[in-house]
Formats: structure tokens, C-alpha cells, sequence
């Protein structure tokens, strides 16, 4: 009863934040045919926006925090459904990663208003996540293996899941960097320096808390599988993408690394972390094989 | 890690050649370019650790690979593509690495202390020019205006200097980031250290324990079904304690899906047996998340399983009983498959003993299906039924080569030395007669758990580095190093004071513009000035 519910909700959520993309490409578009009359020479962020654009724009950010609202209460009631915290199988685990995702964008936006134009950008992947989760991933709520019931799920999972959520965002960020650099979009995205730090913002954040949750994991790999470390595939990706956003952070700090090849950085760990959840979940069988995909 | 090397003083003699290229070969190590590179050398050469079968997680899967590209496997095995972080390649890698970190990082500590017992730098000229800058006239004397900085600034290192007619204070604060950055990286030494300690002097091994009272005393390698140790492990002192499962009971959802696996352990430690307290047993709950932990090793409850017990009845009337665990080949129902082997009993001549050896074996389902093929319909034990074939003859246990406990050797059978002799299914209680006499007959079934033992001295210190690692990247990220400078002249206005400020953010570009603006508006709006 409760999971349909639950259900309900994730396919409103999905919904609004698709209306919030529609709404951010109407913006777009008013701003595009409006732009021959407009001034300002230092990006998007100065440009007067006729007043509609700017609608559609409020709108959707509206819509998203809607959205994630929404998202929110689909992910509670699968928990309260199942009767355990709502991360053990995969669509559980893809839909809370989006959760993070919007959430985590909209703390930046909230702290960073330039950046408003990222939104779509950001919207984008996670509906597509959410389709995959609704669709291919989905799983009914269900109890999990014995070992999986440890708090230390609640730890390392949620700690997985909201630094691979927030991970997503400088990922687009430091696409965004790039499509710009090669001159595309020029007048719609925002700076590239402001991309350059969004994504740096954010990563000095997720990079830590992805941390601790490989830690975290660890700790409990010690308690349930008899060994803190063993290169599991799961393990041995989630030690890959720990090492590139090290690069990425050295890269941060070295003369001639700092912006486009950073970001190139920032994308390919961004490209692990989905690999990790996607392809050593569904191709490659290890021990984190939890996957509730059968 | 550096980014632009600190230009030491150069020796006055010419050095000799070799040195220099050395002196250049650990420069360039040491820069954070190789570093970067080293990096990615490292993730890439973890890759194959993840797409590959590795035969440290999954010998089988190995051998699979190589049947399925018998050209490529063993070129692939040739570069240690099966066993890559047990590859020298990989540990050159991060070998390399610790040293480049090694040498970056320490320089840098030593230049940082240095920083830290220095003053800060003396006020810029031309405080505007800087990224955060700032203006105005407040309602105070030199005096009071300097007085409200420095209030201002507590927690900052601040140093005063007089100017002309005026005043400067110059203040830095951050310097927790180095420290930060330095525990960050040594700690990642310490934890690798840990790591390789751990892998050479720690050992793990597995071993099945009949539930209902079997007992497992640590005391050699030769009690374990696999082990598996370090370079610097003989097994000659292993801790000595001892396990007894007294009970398990597993239990499952309707669905099948185990909810949970409880053993009732036994054990005493090695104290216990150094003080001679060989019949009592401490309790302790055994399960999924929770080890057993005594004498410096852990005990895990790995998998579980099922032994069926037969009776053999043999036509002299001896009888003999056997309980060997059979294996689940199927984790969903277990399945299981097995062969439970006998000898002949009283029986002295070599020649006839070897052709009256028998061995039970076939397919025991927990929960039967019911019906002639006899499959499992569910993972607990309801209602269990065996599918056995019986065979009699010389199940080849003399010949020296080892021989599975799960099944009897295939090639005795091939060459006839072994034969079938009865095929039925049985449930508890049923028994089946062969052509001599013998009875046997299926009396139930046993649990078993494999339990897994470990050591691993390196551990605690791996957590250790762990936290301290993260402790310290969370300061070296969240820490930003930044400076502060005011430049306070008297105004031409009696009792004011003309208020000149300017940040720097030392280390990057995100973020000391809030916490200027805030500073700015402490000092300069004289409503937001709380009164010293
Ligand atoms: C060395 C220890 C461990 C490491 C480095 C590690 C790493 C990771 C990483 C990186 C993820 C997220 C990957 C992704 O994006 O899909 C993850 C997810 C997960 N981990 Fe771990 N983990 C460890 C131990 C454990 C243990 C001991 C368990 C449970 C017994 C566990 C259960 C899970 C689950 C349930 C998920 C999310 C669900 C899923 O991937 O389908 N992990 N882990």
C-alpha cells in the first residue's frame, strides 16, 4: 500500500522535474529570440532577461524544489513500506543519488544564483537515472540478506549515495566547462569560471564524504566479509575514482592543469562513479552484488 | 604536494655530473606533474583488477576466462593481468608514488614550519590592487580604530607595524590546512605500510564445523579446508583457541531469501587453555555482522550447509555412520551435492578391502520437490529428501593423489573399479539393500557452517591512518589559507581614522569573498560595529 504510494510519488517527481526542464528550455528559447536587443558584455549573468524568461526561470526552479520535495517522501515511504532504510537494492540506491543530486544543486544555486543556467543541465541526467531506476532497475520493496543488516548500511550507503549525488554536479559542471570552452553556449551557460568553481565547490565536499564512506565501507567489509580490503570490483573502481578526484584535486594546484584538463579530470571520475554503479552492478559479479536485479 | 620548487641555494662548486642528473631525476619526481601522472598510472593500472577474473577473489572464473580466449589469457597472464595488485608493475607504481608524495610533501613542511614562526608579510602598498580590497573613514582615533582590527582579527596571527603617522596590521590565519595536508599525506603512507603489513604478516583460513558440537582448535594449518598466509607466516604459532558450534539456525523469508544466520558459539581462548580450563566454554553469538573476536584473531560465520547422515549396516553387522557435508550447488535452495565414502569394515586384506569401498552419492534437496527427480524447493530444512546412486569398488583412496571430499574420482569409475550398484531416492528413516546385504539407510541430516578465521596485525593501524588521513583532508580542503592586511592613517578630520583593507586568498580561488565582505563590513559600517 505504502509502496505504491512511494511509487506514486517517484513518478510525480519525475514528472515535475521533467516540467522544470521544459520550463528552463522555454526560457532558452525566450531568451534566444530575444537576445539582438539585448547589452551587456560580461556573460548571461549580467544580461537583463525580458521579464518572461525570467518567469519560466523562477518557475522552474520552483518546480524543482517541488520536485525533490516530492522525491523526498517517495523515498521515505519506501523505507517506512520496506521497514529498513529505503538504500538496499538498486533503484532505491539510483533514486537517492538523484535525490542528492537535485538537493545538492539547489544548496549551490541557493548560495550562488549565477549559476541558475547549470539547472536543465543538471536535470537532465537525472531524469534519465530516474528513468533507468523506474524502469530497468526497479525492484519492489522488499527485506535484504542478512548481510546487509548492519547500521553500518545506513552509514556506508548513505554516505555512498549522497557523495555519488553530489559528485553529479561538478561532473555537468566541468561538461558544462568544456562545451563551453569549445565555444558552444557561450551566451546561455555562465562563466567559466564560475562553472570552474562550482565544480571545485562541490567536489571539495563529495570528495571527503566519498571518503569516509569508502572508509565506512571497509570498516563494515572487516565485520561482514571477513576482510577490511580485497579488491573486490566494487571496491577496486571505488579506489579508481578515489585516485582521479585526487588527480583532479592535485590537477587543481598544478601550473598548466588548472582549468580544461581539471575539468576533463573532474568528468572521467564522474564517469567512474557511474560506471562503478552501473556496469560492476549489472556485468561484473563480486560480493557487493546486492543489487536486487535477479 | 609543490607546485613551484623552492629555489634553494646554488652549491658554488660544479657539481660532478652524475649527481646532478640525480638531483634532476628526483626533482622531477618530486614535482607535482609526476605525481599527476602517477596517478592516473595508478588508476589505470587498477582497472584491470576490476574487469578482469583475478585469481585472488576467483580462481575459477580465471580458468574460465582462458578457455574462452585461449590465445589472449595468456599473453594477459604473461603481464599479470590476473593478478595485478600482487603485480610488481603496480606496486612499482605506487612505490614510486609514496616516494614522489614523500619528497614533496616534507620539503614543504619544513619551508611551512618556517612560515609559522615567521611574521606575516609586511602590508602591501597598494592595498586596491588586490583581488578583496576595501575603504572608508571611521569614527575612531588610531588608537581605538587598531584596537577594533585586532579585535576583529582574534583567532588571526596578526602583526602590528607602524607606518609614517599610521599603522599596519597584516594578519594570516589557515596555516591548519599545511598541517592538514601533511597528516593527509603521510597518513596515506602509514596506511600503506599498515596495508603491506598486514598482507605479510597475516593469515586467513577457512574451515567447515558440523553444527551441534563440532569443534575447530586453531592450532596448525593442517586443521584448515584452505589457508591462506602471509610471506612471513609458517603457521607454526598461530594463536591457540578453540570453537565449538553448538547450534545454527538459519532463518528465511516465505520468499526463500535468507533473513538470518545465527550460530551459537562455543570458545575458549588461548588464556583459558594455558590455564588448564579445557571443559568450560564461553558463549557467543555468532552471526552475518558479528565476529567473534579473541587472541588477536577474528571468527566469521562465512557460509552454511547441509550434511546428510547415512548408516551403513554391513552384512557381518557391523555398522558405520557417516555425516560428511555435502556442498550447495544451488545458494538459492541449497542444493546440495556430495559423496559420503566408507570403508568396509574389519576387513584386513588390501585386495578386498579396495573392492568393497562404497560411496553414497547424488543430490540431497533441504526441501524436496516431491516426485522421481528429486530437485529443492525452498533453502531451509522441511521435508529433505536425497537422490542417491550407491557405488561400490575401489573408490581409489590409496593412490596418493588427493582426493575431493564432494565427490568420488571420476576416473575410477571410467575404468570400472567403481560401479554403481542401487539408484533411489530416500527420505529420513527409508533405506535402501544392496545385492550383499548391506543396508543403508538415511537417517537425517546435519548442518554445517564454514567458518573463516583471520589475522591481520596490520589492521588497527590501517583504521588508524584512515581517520587520521580523513581528519586531515578535511582540514587541508575545508581550511582556507587567506591574508588580511588594514592600513589605518589619521584623517585630516580630528578623531577619524582613514581605513584601507585588502584580503588574499592564498591557495585558491574559491571562497574568501564572502568572509572579506564580512570583515569589511565589521570594520568600515560603524552601525554594524559593536562597540569593544
Ligand atoms: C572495502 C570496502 C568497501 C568499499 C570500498 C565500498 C565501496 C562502495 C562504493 C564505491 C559504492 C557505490 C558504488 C556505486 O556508485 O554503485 C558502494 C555501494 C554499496 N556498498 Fe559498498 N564498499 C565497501 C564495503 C561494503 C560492504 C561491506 C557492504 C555490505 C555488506 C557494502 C554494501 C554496499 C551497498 C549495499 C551499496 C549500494 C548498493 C549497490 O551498489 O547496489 N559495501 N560501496
Amino acid at each position: 500500500m505504502l509502496a505504491q504510494y512511494s511509487d506514486l510519488l517517484f513518478m510525480a517527481a519525475v514528472g515535475v522535474y521533467v516540467l522544470a526542464m521544459v520550463l528552463h528550455a522555454a526560457e532558452f528559447a525566450v531568451a534566444r529570440s530575444a537576445k539582438p536587443v539585448l547589452v551587456g558584455a560580461g556573460g548571461p549573468d549580467t544580461v537583463e532577461r525580458p521579464a518572461r524568461g525570467e518567469r519560466y526561470a523562477r518557475m522552474a526552479v520552483s518546480l524543482t524544489v517541488l520536485g525533490a520535495a516530492l522525491h523526498t517522501a517517495s523515498i521515505v515511504a519506501r523505507g517506512i513500506a520496506a521497514q529498513r532504510w529505503p538504500l538496499g537494492n538498486m533503484y532505491e540506491f539510483t533514486s537517492a543519488i538523484c535525490l542528492a543530486a537535485v538537493v545538492g544543486w539547489l544548496v549551490m544555486l541557493r548560495r550562488s544564483p549565477v549559476t541558475r543556467a547549470v539547472g536543465p543541465f543538471v536535470l537532465l541526467p537525472v531524469v534519465v537515472l530516474l528513468f533507468l531506476a523506474g524502469t530497468v532497475l526497479y525492484a519492489q520493496a522488499a527485506p535484504v540478506v542478512p548481510a546487509l543488516q548492519s547500521y553500518w548500511l545506513v552509514i556506508h550507503v548513505t554516505t555512498i549515495t549522497i557523495s555519488s549525488g553530489l559528485l553529479l554536479v561538478p561532473g555537468v559542471a566541468s561538461v558544462l566547462f568544456l562545451v563551453r570552452g569549445a565555444g558552444w553556449l557561450t551566451d546561455r551557460l555562465p562563466s567559466s569560471d564560475v562553472l570552474d568553481r562550482l565544480a571545485y565547490r562541490v567536489t571539495i565536499i563529495a570528495f571527503p564524504l566519498f571518503t569516509f564512506a569508502v572508509i565506512a565501507g571497509a570498516i563494515w567489509a572487516e565485520a561482514a566479509w571477513g576482510r577490511f580490503w580485497g579488491w573486490d570490483p566494487k571496491e577496486t573502481v571505488a579506489f579508481v575514482s578515489w585516485v582521479i578526484y585526487a588527480a583532479y584535486l592535485h590537477a587543481r594546484a598544478t601550473a598548466g592543469w588548472r582549468a580544461t584538463r581539471a575539468a576533463w579530470i573532474n568528468v572521467a571520475g564522474f564517469a567512474t562513479v557511474l560506471f562503478n554503479l552501473f556496469f560492476i552492478n549489472m556485468v561484473v559479479a563480486g560480493l557487493h552484488s546486492y543489487a536486487g536485479l535477479g | 604536494m609543490v607546485t613551484d620548487t623552492p629555489v634553494r641555494a646554488t652549491p658554488a662548486r660544479t657539481p660532478p655530473p652524475g649527481w646532478t642528473a640525480l638531483r634532476n631525476a628526483w626533482r622531477s619526481l618530486t614535482s607535482m606533474r609526476t605525481a599527476l601522472v602517477l596517478l592516473f598510472l595508478l588508476a589505470l593500472a587498477a582497472m584491470p583488477g576490476a574487469l578482469l577474473p583475478q585469481r585472488s577473489l576467483n580462481q575459477r572464473l580465471v580458468d574460465q576466462y582462458f578457455t574462452d580466449y585461449p590465445t589472449l589469457a595468456p599473453l594477459l597472464d604473461r603481464v599479470g593481468a590476473f593478478d595485478v595488485f600482487a603485480a610488481p608493475w603496480f606496486a612499482a607504481i605506487y612505490l614510486l608514488l609514496m616516494t614522489s608524495l614523500i619528497g614533496c610533501v616534507l620539503p614543504r613542511t619544513f619551508d611551512d614550519a618556517r612560515a609559522l614562526r615567521a611574521r606575516p608579510v609586511a602590508t602591501p602598498r597598494n592595498l586596491a590592487r588586490l583581488p578583496h580590497h576595501g575603504g572608508g573613514t571611521v569614527d575612531a582615533g588610531l588608537d581605538d580604530a587598531a584596537a577594533r582590527v585586532r579585535g576583529r582579527l582574534r583567532g588571526w596571527r596578526v602583526a602590528e607595524r607602524e607606518e609614517g603617522a599610521g599603522r599596519t596590521l597584516s594578519a594570516e590565519k589557515g596555516y591548519s590546512r599545511e598541517v592538514g595536508n601533511l597528516v593527509f599525506h603521510l597518513s596515506l603512507v602509514g596506511l600503506l605500510i599498515g596495508f603491506a603489513a598486514g598482507k605479510l604478516f597475516g593469515y586467513e583460513g577457512q574451515v567447515i564445523v558440523p553444527a551441534g558440537g563440532g569443534e575447530f582448535c586453531n592450532t596448525g594449518i593442517l586443521g584448515y579446508d584452505s589457508f591462506r598466509a602471509g610471506t612471513l607466516v609458517d603457521g607454526t604459532d598461530l594463536a591457540p583457541f578453540c570453537v565449538r558450534v553448538d547450534d545454527f539456525t538459519a532463518t528465511y523469508l516465505p520468499t526463500g531469501q535468507p533473513d538470518r544466520y545465527d550460530a551459537a558459539l562455543g570458545y575458549q581462548t588461548g588464556a583459558d587453555l594455558d590455564a588448564g580450563r579445557a571443559d568450560e566454554w564461553r558463549s557467543f553469538p555468532l552471526s552475518v555482522n558479528n565476529p567473534l573476536r579473541t587472541d588477536g584473531a577474528r571468527v566469521y560465520l562465512l557460509g552454511n550447509g547441509y550434511a546428510p547422515i547415512f548408516t551403513v549396516t554391513f552384512p557381518n553387522g557391523d555398522v558405520r555412520t557417516g555425516d560428511v557435508q555435502w556442498r550447495p550447488v544451488d545458494q538459492a535452495t541449497l542444493l546440495s551435492e556430495g559423496a559420503t565414502k566408507f570403508e568396509p569394515p574389519g576387513v584386513t586384506d588390501d585386495e578386498q578391502r579396495r573392492t568393497g569401498q562404497l560411496a553414497v552419492t547424488g543430490l540431497l534437496a533441504p526441501t524436496t520437490s516431491g516426485g522421481d527427480v528429486v530437485t529443492s524447493v525452498f533453502p531451509d530444512l522441511r521435508d529433505p529428501e536425497v537422490a542417491i546412486d550407491v557405488l561400490r569398488g575401489d573408490l581409489g583412496l590409496d593412490d596418493g593423489r588427493g582426493q575431493s571430499i564432494f565427490e568420488v574420482d571420476a576416473a575410477q569409475v571410467e575404468s570400472g573399479e567403481l560401479v554403481r550398484v542401487a539408484r533411489e531416492n530416500l527420505v529420513p528413516g527409508q533405506s535402501v539393500t544392496l545385492d550383499d546385504g548391506t543396508e543403508i539407510r538415511f537417517d537425517g541430516v546435519r548442518r554445517w557452517v564454514n567458518l573463516q578465521i583471520s589475522h591481520d596485525p596490520g589492521q588497527v593501524w590501517v583504521l588508524v591512518f584512515a581517520v587520521t588521513m580523513l581528519a586531515g583532508l578535511a582540514a587541508s580542503l575545508g581550511v582556507r589559507r587567506r591574508r588580511f592586511w588594514a592600513r589605518l592613517t589619521p584623517s585630516d578630520q580630528p578623531g577619524r581614522t582613514v581605513v584601507e583593507l585588502g584580503g588574499l586568498a592564498r591557495t585558491d580561488r574559491a571562497g574568501y569573498g564572502e568572509e572579506f565582505d564580512r570583515l569589511r563590513a565589521d570594520l568600515l559600517e560603524p552601525d554594524v560595529v559593536k562597540d569593544p
